[in-house]
């Protein structure tokens, strides 16, 4: 009779690869209904368009350019796709889609040697492509809850941080922060749902999928420097409210709106392209923060986190070099 | 446009006379011999010579008084002529050798009694245990040495699970002798026939008999027919002096447990018999 | 909030299938094999030869050196062979084989099951005594005890730690023999505290045997210096280091020796074989083996004679192996799967666990998501991703630089990796290669 023989450990957690993909995708689920309500058929098509697209995408390079078994059943092609079509205005046509979901995969991704090995983000390199080469399309936001029933001809405006840009800081008084947390807000179609998106979290807190260590060092870190930005721009005062309560006002507004919680959460945790310790991944936070606030407030751009994580995102390696986790011996 | 363009050769200069001075001043000077010997090495950097690469090899060159204990050997003696008259010194003619594999412990030969799962190391299985069979000195079939060799000169026979070495690639640099935690590969000299003990076992007739139909059970027999006592015995383990052997086979025909191999360039796949491309 | 030690840590399911059974004496085998290098050090020298008769507890084979441990007879009987047979892991190495016939004893060992809780002999008779008794860790680490006694001049030890914290899941033995035998236990630790001379004794016990908690910390008052310190569950708690740093808040310096926190460690078998040793006069020749898993009638924590056939043990406990089933030595994280049933039970084997078919395979690797969770979990705070990588890459200087040595090989990164990558089994490889390469360092 022969006996199996192996080293130790004999038994296994049961936390597989696959499984933290598809938990990632059940925390944006909420996320996405509140998409679904607010942006209605519109997000559909993209989300599923952007998803079907980059699974294919990754089977036909897996099956016939490297010939190698296709691995799409990991569910990491699915998040890519649910990631990407997050960072998409709802009304953007499908040829659009598909071009960023060959970038995200086949460039970002697989060029880069497939999962585990790809430097930045595929879902945000696949958007800012698209941010770069199509601004006209990339910048027409929907507006929520108005063109529910309509598609790429849905009636369009300005997102509240492009407004907040060109209008100065002090338009900040007139934004209801109510919207925000229930994403009743003109954005890409996965960001704007504050209380969806912080649901996800902590579901995805619950079952360790992720550490908080990132997004509460992006998040605290946006909150203070924008507080900062704030008292030293609201000189004058608004109406009726002292300048403090005006600088946190401002600093929660710069909290919730924009792609800051997608981009904390499910964004900038992506595995394989954050630092693996915990120190390393607050410092990797507190630079998305601090290069998010400077994009937002003194960049070209009205919204800074896509970019801040990818500048980050090459950092990485060199985060995982120098920061070093806590030794044992060495308290 | 003309500022530019002075400016532009300002920088120019600067930065050209800069180069010329650190050039000049951390200049090192170096044996040009070493660039010559290293332009005619393989360049394989495959560290056989049992120095780091190529040119970590050609220093040694240098500084070397002889030659006796320097070979290259994936060149081989015509390389080393070549060396020679570089340095002025004489090329020590060594004669060709070849890796061969002391055990044929093959699945028909040697039945398993285990079955491993883990990473694909020799060096992890060695670490843990006996192996897939209860010999607790032969191959342990996971190939380090196919992965050691890098000249692609190893592939594992799906069949024995045993390393096969081709004769056409093998330069004998002894790296797979290296990876072996067993010990198993042997460097020993390329003549034809070549006649070897394929087994490593030191323990006990009785046990090793056991353990393996082909293994060397120590009973001595090999050790009295040889002509030329090139066979010697010690730890129930027979070994041929290679530079004794006159290949007159009489040790195979005795041998009763057919420990003994006898391989032919014609015939490099150590008698895998058919019978055997069974099991595993 | 319960003491824990500070870095990484997992909790694997407990599985411990045989928390509530009581020892069960097995009956004496008919043969027993007692392997001379079952201890860590070196093997102990034969002093019987064949055709020998001996009684249970006759020395014979003694320890070889200082780090070395003597080997008594656990049966009555005749010496029938001495030869190389193969261990559990098929390595063979000499073996004194013992056909039984009745069960005398030596007449020296005090048989009386009555507690003798006077402690009056000196340290070092103590220490002689445990010596004689050839009692090695029984944790599962077989370094002999008196050893770990007598640590270099320079450390002064200030407390003795008693390991009963049992953190491998499915393990039961320490369990059971506290409930058995609380009161020996804590005569056992006074034993060990007078050997080395501390006036304190922590005993760690993680908080999922809160029966044996109550127990013994209603028995440890008529002890003075004995504080029983309940701990959270998690593994790696009873590793060492792991331990020291639970209790005593302090971490042992990388490269340096446990004691140098002042901090002497031992099992909780430890200190009652010590009981029994010093004050019964019997050396090690039985201890508690937890036989548990799959497939298993009767699962349970069994008092065995050592040198049986694991065979003869699993089918005491009711067991069916099957074709492709894995046996394991000792628990599921750190114990040995073993290829040989033959084999006689060892000093160190503090259980037999049988994983089936459906739990004895390892799932297919997939390609590393860098998601971190090895270095979370690693209680040695190293990069298991990174040292399990240079390894396969054979960049073994770099390992060094990394700590790869500092790895206690517990396994907590393969049992977290979400890719089932055999992290492990490469660091093994490169601490390995990285000692051999610090050893032939320090010889040139």
């Amino acid at each position: 009779m022969e006996l199996t023989v192996s080293p130790s450990p004999h038994i296994h957690g049961n936390l597989t690869a696959s499984k933290c993909m598809y938990n990632v995708v059940i925390a944006l689920l909420p996320a996405l209904a509140v998409s679904l309500y607010f942006f209605g058929i519109g997000a559909l098509i993209v989300t599923l368009s952007s998803i079907l697209s980059c699974v294919i995408v990754e089977y036909l390079i897996q099956k016939y350019l490297l010939k190698e078994k296709p691995t799409i059943g990991d569910g990491s092609a699915i998040l890519t796709g649910l990631l990407l079509a997050f960072n998409l205005p709802s009304n953007l046509p499908i040829w659009i889609v598909v071009i960023g979901a060959i970038v995200a995969i086949g460039i970002a991704k697989m060029a880069f040697g497939g999962l585990g090995n790809n430097i930045f983000n595929p879902a945000l390199a696949g958007r800012v492509f698209l941010l770069i080469s199509f601004p006209t399309y990339m910048t027409q936001w929907p507006l929520p809850g108005v063109s529910r029933w309509s598609y790429t001809d849905a009636e369009t405006g300005a997102t509240l941080l492009s407004k907040l840009k060109e209008e100065g800081i002090q338009w900040a008084g007139q934004i209801d922060i109510a919207n925000l947390w229930i994403g009743n807000q003109g954005g890409s179609l996965g960001e704007v749902g504050a209380i969806a998106l912080l649901l996800g979290f902590v579901y995805l807190l619950c079952r360790k999928i992720i550490s908080w260590h990132i997004p509460v060092s992006i998040l605290a870190t946006v909150f203070l420097f924008s507080f900062a930005v704030g008292m030293g721009k609201m000189q004058g005062s608004l109406q009726g409210v002292s300048i403090w309560q005006s600088a946190l006002d401002f600093a929660l507004i710069q909290l919730l709106s924009g792609g800051l919680l997608l981009g904390a959460i499910y964004m900038a945790t992506d595995y394989v392209t954050s630092p693996m310790t915990s120190r390393g991944m607050i410092i990797y936070g507190i630079g998305i923060g601090i290069l998010t606030v400077v994009i937002r407030q003194w960049g070209g751009y009205p919204e800074g986190v896509s970019f801040a994580i990818l500048i980050m995102n090459a950092f990485t390696p060199l985060i995982n070099n120098y920061v070093k986790p806590k030794r044992f011996g060495r308290i | 446009m003309v500022m530019a363009i002075i400016i532009l050769s300002i920088i120019g200069l600067i930065s050209a006379t800069l180069l010329y001075v650190i050039s000049r001043k951390f200049h090192v000077e170096e044996d040009a011999r070493i660039d010559e010997i290293e332009s005619i090495l393989p360049g394989a950097n495959c560290g056989g010579c049992g120095y780091a690469g190529c040119r970590n090899f050609a220093e040694q060159c240098v500084k070397a008084t002889s030659l006796d204990t320097l070979l290259c050997p994936v060149g081989g003696n015509e390389v080393m002529q070549k060396i020679a008259p570089i340095l002025g010194l004489q090329a020590v003619e060594q004669a060709p050798r070849i890796a061969v594999v002391r055990c044929n412990g093959s699945c028909e030969n040697r039945p398993h009694t285990s079955h491993y799962e883990g990473a694909h190391s020799c060096a992890v299985v060695a670490s843990l245990y006996s192996g897939e069979s209860n010999c607790n000195y032969g191959c342990l079939g996971e190939g380090d040495c196919a992965a050691a060799c890098e000249f692609g000169g190893i592939v594992m026979d799906p069949v024995t699970r045993l390393p096969r070495i081709n004769p056409d690639i093998c330069i004998a640099c002894g790296s797979c002798a290296k990876a072996c935690p067993r010990h198993i590969i042997e460097l020993r000299k390329r003549e034809e026939p070549r006649i070897y003990v394929a087994c490593n076992n030191k323990d006990k007739g009785i046990i090793a008999r056991k353990i393996c139909a082909v293994a060397c059970i120590g009973c001595g027999k090999c050790v009295k027919s040889c002509p030329n006592e090139a066979i010697s015995l010690t730890d129930n383990l027979a070994y041929i002096d290679d530079k004794l052997c006159l290949a007159c086979q009489q040790c195979v025909e005795g041998c009763p447990t057919h420990a003994i191999q006898i391989v032919t360039t014609d015939n490099p796949n150590i008698s895998i018999k058919e019978k055997e491309a069974a099991l595993c | 909030m319960l003491k824990t030690f500070r870095i990484g840590g997992i909790h694997p399911q407990e599985n411990k299938l045989t928390a509530q059974c009581r020892v069960t004496p097995v009956e004496i085998p008919r043969q027993v094999a007692l392997m001379l290098n079952q201890h860590i050090g070196a093997p102990a020298n034969c002093i019987v030869k064949k055709g020998d008769t001996v009684k249970v507890g006759s020395l014979v084979a003694q320890a070889n050196g200082f780090v070395s441990a003597n080997i008594h007879s656990p049966v009555s009987g005749t010496v029938s062979k001495i030869d190389k047979t193969a261990n559990a892991f098929g390595i063979y190495a000499q073996t004194i084989v013992i056909d039984t016939d009745g069960d005398e004893w030596e007449e020296e060992i005090d048989r009386n099951p009555a507690l003798n809780d006077s402690v009056d002999l000196p340290a070092d008779e103590i220490i002689r005594r445990i010596t004689q008794a050839g009692i090695v860790g029984l944790g599962g680490a077989t370094f002999p005890t008196h050893v770990k006694l007598m640590p270099p001049k320079e450390f002064k030890p200030t407390a003795l730690i008693i390991n009963a914290t049992e953190c491998e899941p499915y393990l039961t033995d320490d369990h059971a023999l506290m409930l058995e035998s609380p009161e020996q236990i804590l005569v056992g630790c006074r034993i060990l505290m007078k050997a080395i001379g501390v006036e304190k004794t922590y005993i760690g016990i993680e908080n999922n045997k809160k029966d044996a908690i109550a127990l013994l910390q209603k028995h440890a008052g008529k002890f003075s210096g004995i504080e029983i310190v309940p701990l959270r569950t998690r593994y790696p708690q009873g590793g060492e280091k792991q331990l020291i740093d639970a209790i005593l808040h302090k971490q042992v310096a990388n490269g340096a020796l446990p004691v140098s926190t002042g901090a002497i460690v031992q099992n909780v078998g430890t200190a009652f074989a010590v009981y029994e040793a010093v004050q019964k006069n019997k050396p090690l020749v039985d201890r508690i083996v937890t036989v548990t898993g799959d497939n298993l009638a009767r699962p349970g924590n069994y008092r065995v004679r050592l040198g049986m056939p694991i065979r003869e043990l699993i089918e005491i406990a009711g067991g069916t192996l099957a074709e492709g089933d894995k046996v394991i030595l000792g628990g599921p994280m750190m114990g040995k799967a073993i290829s040989n049933l033959d084999a006689p039970i060892p000093k160190g084997c503090s259980g037999i666990l049988i994983l089936n078919e459906s739990h004895a395979h390892r799932n297919e690797p997939v390609a590393c998501i860098r998601c971190g969770k090895c270095v979370s979990v690693c209680p040695m705070g190293l990069e298991p991703y990174l040292l399990a990588k240079l390894s396969e890459r054979h960049l073994f200087d770099q390992a060094e630089k990394e700590l790869i040595t500092a790895c206690l090989e517990c396994g907590c990164c393969a049992y977290s990796c979400p890719s089932n990558r055999p992290i492990l089994d490469y660091i093994r490889i490169g601490k390995n290669a990285v000692n051999q390469i610090i050893r032939s360092r320090k010889q040139s």
